[in-house]
């Protein structure tokens, strides 16, 4: 059965899909969502959308986008993805500040602690960062350019992360490796020391996130997988610390005899701002996991899944800021075939997402109603385009997200006569220049 | 005459493997997906598969000894084989991505353990994309000595991330080496040798080691004569390039 489909992936190039993300201000003053190469965003104390407002010579986003990110102190904001454009904004007035062109598209952003500078990775490996020196808020930076810090040799970088100190910038990729390398003075020169390499994860790493603790400023990283697993690891040793099946755990795995392996990668991790407690997204769980980090003893346990009642939502992207207690989710996809509407994009909220104390009954997560959530109604008429959607695009979407993914992620299997196949129709051979 | 001798792939006279049963492409491209096994970590590599003698399959690695020497790309393992004499004591290890070349070179020592008891034991071959696999198989610093000779040069300037000496990958090998490790180079391909010098030069965590050094180190005349290219050159009476790097710590 999965042959056809992947023959499909290869021969549509155009049918990629990609997953809408979601950013949120650390301060909880805006909320971001990209859908596609729609990029959407929300004032939540104004109670008021924003209007994008692109200054330099470059285009908007033509394709989707894969990325976006807050910087650390919410002045800045970053956008990319398959157009090979990285786009950073004034995170206050929304201008676009400087359009830098990569030569490849664009998986992963990240910002420095200190703002100075923004990397990005691209599909074939590469990190590069760009140095924001001079970066006034009214000022468009031109002319800058990136150079490349490290590489991972040409597999996809999936997730790019600072560590919580800011001395080492963490980059996860499709072979299975995290690697951890000393973020230098000089960025611009490269990163060539490495700290560590987090190995252990038996599928591509996906997701990362710090957890930390008032004792243990320094924190600890959890990665999720498609082997379905989240990890802890200490990063200066690379040391695994714990892993926590989240796939066999939980117990909601599909039953109806497929036992794919790649069923229920993690597709997104997000944090609590005082640190210990983790929420997972995971392909086909309706709803979210949390996860409590217990720093001392170096742990990881499922605390509780919070299921989503009514249409079948599987987050595609989650967000909070460092004081509220929000959890935002989205879930969407950017384009949906054979259904009425094009993309979709869906956004819930939990609330109460933290840890009072350690042994105390914890404020409940609770899922929000659509008029319970920060913004009510306008938010979601800006973020998800309408108020209400239909139910069934939500499994279409969902299908088309995990596929897209697979596609992308997931080394591709031939059997011995299609290698031979392939082999012959090679177009790296000799063709007519 | 294929059906009198294609029974054995060993010869009768000096029991050793031939190598016309194991010709292969010159070339392999180190960017497609590779579906062989890979050790998820270090500590997963198994010791008493490569050298049985010294460690058994109870042994769970710990402090006990490890893999000091990589020789990457080792090629029908020349060179190996000349190193596990003169470090008898030190283990060392072939990293070769084609497949039937790696068969080779495991028939080769396998075939040498058994004509000389007790010789050829710290020495091994693993099929492997060292481009991407290296920290799967070796921790922070735990090599001494790196050897890449005669890599494919891979000429066009589209291919030259195939390289396997670049800056990038000269991070990761920095990574595997201790301080004071040295990496080895060598090629008869004078352009990739200032490619391969200018990497290391610029790279701030190698350092060149000076003539009299090299003078004094015995392995550097192996570079050239040990291995079954370097001895194919030296027929054709060719030029060799090599870059000599030690590595440092870097300064802060």
């Amino acid at each position: 059965m999965e042959e056809p489909a992947i023959e499909e992936g290869d021969n549509h190039r155009d049918v990629e899909v990609a997953p809408a993300l979601i950013s949120v201000h650390p301060d909880h003053k805006f909320i971001v969502v990209s859908i596609g190469s729609d990029l959407r965003v929300f004032d939540l104390q104004g109670g008021c959308s924003v209007t994008l407002v692109d200054d330099s010579s470059g285009p908007l986003h033509k394709d989707s986008i894969r990325a976006i990110r807050f910087g650390a102190e919410g002045k800045l904001f970053v956008s990319a993805g398959d157009d090979k454009l990285v786009k950073i904004w004034n995170a206050n007035s929304w201008h676009c500040i400087s359009t830098v062109c990569s030569e490849k598209r664009v998986s992963a952003v990240a910002i420095s602690k200190d703002g100075l500078f923004v990397c990005f990775a691209d599909k074939f490996g590469v990190v590069w960062a760009l140095n924001l020196d001079g970066f006034d808020e009214n000022q468009v930076l031109v002319d800058k350019k990136a150079a490349p810090v490290l590489a991972h040799y040409c597999s996809i970088i999936t997730s790019l992360e600072f560590s919580l100190d800011g001395r080492f910038i963490i980059s996860a990729d499709r072979d299975f490796k995290i690697r951890v390398s000393v973020f230098p003075k000089k960025p611009l020169d490269g990163a060539h020391e490495i700290q560590s390499f987090c190995l252990g994860h038996t599928e591509f790493v996906s997701c990362l996130a710090f957890v930390c603790a008032p004792d243990y400023p320094e924190g600890f990283l959890v990665s999720g997988s498609g082997d379905s697993t989240v990890r802890l690891w200490d990063i200066t040793s690379g040391s695994l610390l714990d892993t926590c099946e989240v796939g066999s755990q939980a117990g909601f795995l599909e039953s109806n005899g497929r036992g794919e392996e790649h069923y229920s990668a993690v597709i997104d991790l997000c944090t609590t701002p005082d640190g210990t407690l983790v929420a997972a997204a995971i392909q086909s769980l309706q709803g979210i996991m949390l996860l409590n980090c217990n720093i001392s003893a170096k742990s990881l346990s499922i605390a509780k899944v919070v299921s989503i009642t009514g249409g079948s939502f599987i987050p595609t992207s989650l967000g909070t800021a460092s004081c509220a207690e929000f959890l935002w989710m989205v879930t969407g996809v950017s384009t949906l075939h054979g259904l009425d509407s094009h993309s979709l994009a869906r956004v819930r909220v939990i609330s109460g997402f933290r840890i009072s104390s350690p042994d105390s009954v914890e404020h409940e997560p609770t899922m929000l109603e659509d008029d319970e959530i920060p913004g009510g109604e306008k938010l979601l008429e800006k973020l998800q385009g309408s108020v209400s959607i239909e139910n069934k695009v939500f499994s279409a979407a969902a299908e088309a997200v995990k596929m897209a993914m697979c596609n992308l992620l997931i080394k591709k299997q031939y059997s011995a006569d299609k290698r031979e196949f392939r082999k012959r129709t090679r177009n790296d051979k000799k063709i007519k220049q | 005459m294929l059906e009198k001798e294609g029974h054995s792939k060993i010869s009768k006279s000096t029991h050793l493997p031939r190598k016309r049963f194991y010709r292969a492409r010159a070339h392999s491209n180190p960017l497609s997906d590779s579906h062989f096994p890979v050790p998820i970590s270090p500590s997963h590599v198994d010791y008493s598969v490569h050298f049985p003698q010294l460690f058994s399959s109870s042994d769970e690695g710990g402090d006990s000894k490890k893999i000091e020497f990589a020789d990457v790309g080792c090629g029908f393992g020349g060179l190996l084989i000349s190193l596990s004499t003169l470090f008898p004591e030190t283990l060392m290890i072939g990293m070769e991505i084609r497949d039937k070349v790696t068969e080779y070179v495991k028939e080769r020592i396998l075939a040498l353990r058994v004509a000389n008891p007790g010789q050829y034991q710290n020495v091994s071959v693993v099929r492997t994309n060292s481009m991407k696999y290296i920290p799967n198989y070796f921790g922070k610093g735990q090599l001494s000595k790196m050897f890449f000779l005669f890599p494919d040069p891979h000429f066009k300037e589209k291919n030259h991330r195939r390289r396997v000496i670049s800056t990038h990958l000269l991070d990761e090998y920095a990574y595997v080496l201790g301080i004071g490790g040295i990496i080895y180079t060598i090629t008869d391909v004078e352009e990739l040798g200032d490619w391969m010098k200018d990497c290391l030069e610029g790279h701030p965590m190698f350092e060149a080691i000076t003539e009299a050094e090299l003078e004094g180190d015995p392995v550097v005349k192996l570079l050239s004569s040990a291995t079954e290219e370097g001895q194919k050159v030296a027929r054709n009476g060719g030029q060799t390039f090599q870059a000599v790097y030690r590595r440092i710590a870097p300064s802060l």
